[in-house]
């Protein structure tokens, strides 16, 4: 005979949420011990998405690892790759052309909206509006369509290559990418008066998932959440890389270190990164350099193939062989839709890398999570989960 | 710029207008730490200190490894409040040392980074937990112990991370297989 549950007794319940739960987003499990709807401890249980991405690099030629780097964090696919390619390039000493570096930094903060949209939908539908899913969606669609316009692919683009970027942009892609920043601004208007002031939104955030300053740097928090906790720092500002530094752009910090927070600045770093576009778009317009001049890099010119054995001969083992980076190891990390994205790149003087290790900011983010949410509710536990923007594929490898 | 005489015009990269470029590439690399503070102190447990790709490597044995990194932390001069990246390399089933575990740090106060490296046998792969200077480390070192099967003594939760709690061996090692697994 079954006994019935008494409501009032003090033993615990654990509860597994994940990791078919949509409001997780992907595979991630966690293992609630919940007394009533409070939750006592959270524990997070990832690894359903590693693919040995790490083990994978080592067994690719140098040019060759974009192609894998940009599956880890599928929503930042840009990012990942330029991460790599900084490293590299700091191993080789390779300078990369300004226009090259351009080029860069208009796709990765392309990026950065893209993935900052599927953020906002998918945040906004955990916490029950539904509509903010299908605005943010039919508008990173339109991303995508740029990406395929200049590169070919939708979601793994693969297209920055070390010394810079793998093609110029063809002459249809700039007035396609003007039409669309030149409706962004009204579309962030809407979302804005969609969500912002929604007051079940702003009751449902804030004072919920709280991280203090000196929390969150102990936690090794990055990117938007730690900006949440009011710690003002953004890689492109500390450590500029691609030229950075010469963009006119605002970090946006706040220090209720609540979910609220966290929503404000990635809100408004939307804005800053359509800033950062319109800026680099107008560099892009004008023709140059694409790919750094550097025979190890560079693939020769098909004319000069045709005419010289030699040239031929170098771009057979350019393609067929790969080249060859210099001993050492370097450490390098970009500020990604997430946070910062570390890549400590280790060569043997191989045609592949020896070690490639990817600190990734998913990751490191989520192991905050449960100190972020115990003591609170179980609802709130979706919310904070949201606020952190993970990508499991960014967590697992 | 003429690519007819193959690799070996790479001597000739630096030429034309690649000037602006360089000036810039100064700026570009992230700061590191003034080698010389770290150099005065801790001569027992500091072995080498490498400046190499406009990074600065501090080379550290286990033993006073935990005071080192203590004294990086609370070091006015230094600050290191940032643990950044706990990475490991194996260095090949017959190398001795076989493990290098590098520790990438990172200071908010002075905007500069540091790496430490530490090698270990792979008969004596264990490591001093770095759980009480910096949480950050909690799932950073529970990745090296799955991934290379290097324990962190005092770590409050020891276990596999990214593959199954079963699972065995540990799959970046260099001898791991890769086929027919």
């Amino acid at each position: 005979m079954l006994r019935k549950p008494d409501p009032l007794s003090d033993t615990l319940m654990t509860v597994s949420l994940g990791p078919q739960h949509p409001s997780t987003h992907g595979v991630l499990r966690l293992e609630l011990v919940l007394d009533g709807e409070t939750v006592v401890k959270a524990i997070p249980d990832i690894g359903y998405l590693h693919t040995g991405i790490e083990k994978t690099i080592e067994k690719e030629k140098w040019q060759q690892v974009v192609t894998v780097t940009c599956r880890a964090d599928y929503l930042n696919s840009m990012g990942n790759d330029l991460g790599y390619c900084l490293a590299v390039e700091k191993l080789m000493g390779v300078d990369v052309p300004n226009r090259a570096q351009d080029l860069r930094v208009l796709f990765t903060e392309l990026n950065r909206l893209s993935s900052h949209l599927v953020w906002f939908g998918t945040h906004a539908m955990d916490i029950g509006a539904m509509t903010a899913f299908f605005y943010a969606f039919t508008e990173r669609e339109r991303i995508l369509d740029l990406y395929e316009c200049a590169t070919g692919a939708r979601l793994h683009q693969s297209y920055f290559i070390i010394g810079g970027c793998r093609w110029d942009i063809p002459g249809t892609f700039v007035p396609l990418c003007d039409e669309f920043l030149r409706g962004f601004p009204k579309f962030l208007d809407e979302c804005k008066r969609l969500v912002t002031g929604n007051r079940i939104f702003q009751r449902r955030t804030q004072g919920v998932g709280v991280m203090k300053r000196d929390e969150a740097i102990n936690w090794g928090l990055s990117g938007p959440t730690i900006r949440g906790s009011g710690v003002n720092w953004d890689i492109r500002k500390a450590e500029p890389y691609s030229g950075y530094d010469t963009y006119d752009f605002k970090v946006p910090v706040y220090d209720t270190c609540d979910v609220w927070a966290r929503y404000l600045v990635r809100m408004e770093e939307m804005e800053e990164s359509w800033k950062i576009c319109v800026e680099a778009l107008k560099r892009v317009s004008e023709p140059g350099e694409f790919v750094a001049d550097h025979p190890k890099l560079k693939l020769p010119e098909r004319d000069l193939m045709k005419q010289h054995i030699d040239v031929m001969i170098h771009h057979f083992l350019l393609a067929s062989e790969g080249f060859t980076v210099p001993i050492g190891e370097v450490y390098q990390s970009i500020e990604s839709a997430r946070g910062e994205l570390g890549f400590h790149v280790v060569s043997d003087g191989a045609e592949r890398p020896y070690r490639v290790h990817m600190r990734t900011p998913s990751f490191v983010n989520l192991s905050a999570l449960p100190a972020m949410v115990e003591g609170s509710l179980i609802a709130d536990v979706v919310a904070v989960i949201g606020s952190i923007d993970i990508v499991l594929g960014d967590v697992d490898r | 710029m003429s690519q007819n005489s193959g690799s070996q015009n790479l001597g000739s990269q630096n030429s034309g207008s690649r000037t602006s470029d360089q000036a810039q590439s100064a700026a570009r690399y992230p700061r590191y730490a003034d080698a010389s503070l770290i150099r005065a102190k801790f001569t027992d447990t500091i072995e080498e200190v490498i400046e190499a790709a406009n990074e600065i490597t501090v080379v550290a044995k286990r033993e006073g490894l935990l005071e080192f990194m203590t004294w990086l932390r609370d070091e006015p001069a230094l600050r290191f409040d940032y643990l950044s990246d706990v990475s490991c390399v194996d260095l090949g089933e017959f190398a001795s040392p076989r493990f290098a575990i590098a520790y990438h740090l990172y200071s908010f106060a002075h905007n500069h980074r540091l790496r430490v490296k530490v090698f270990l046998e792979e008969d004596d792969a264990r490591l001093p937990t770095m759980w009480d200077l910096w949480k950050s480390s909690n799932w950073l070192e529970r990745e090296v112990y799955d991934m290379f099967g290097v324990t962190f003594d005092g770590h409050p939760n020891p276990l596999r991370i990214l593959t199954p709690a079963d699972y065995e061996g540990h799959p970046l090692r260099k001898d791991f297989p890769i086929k027919g697994y």
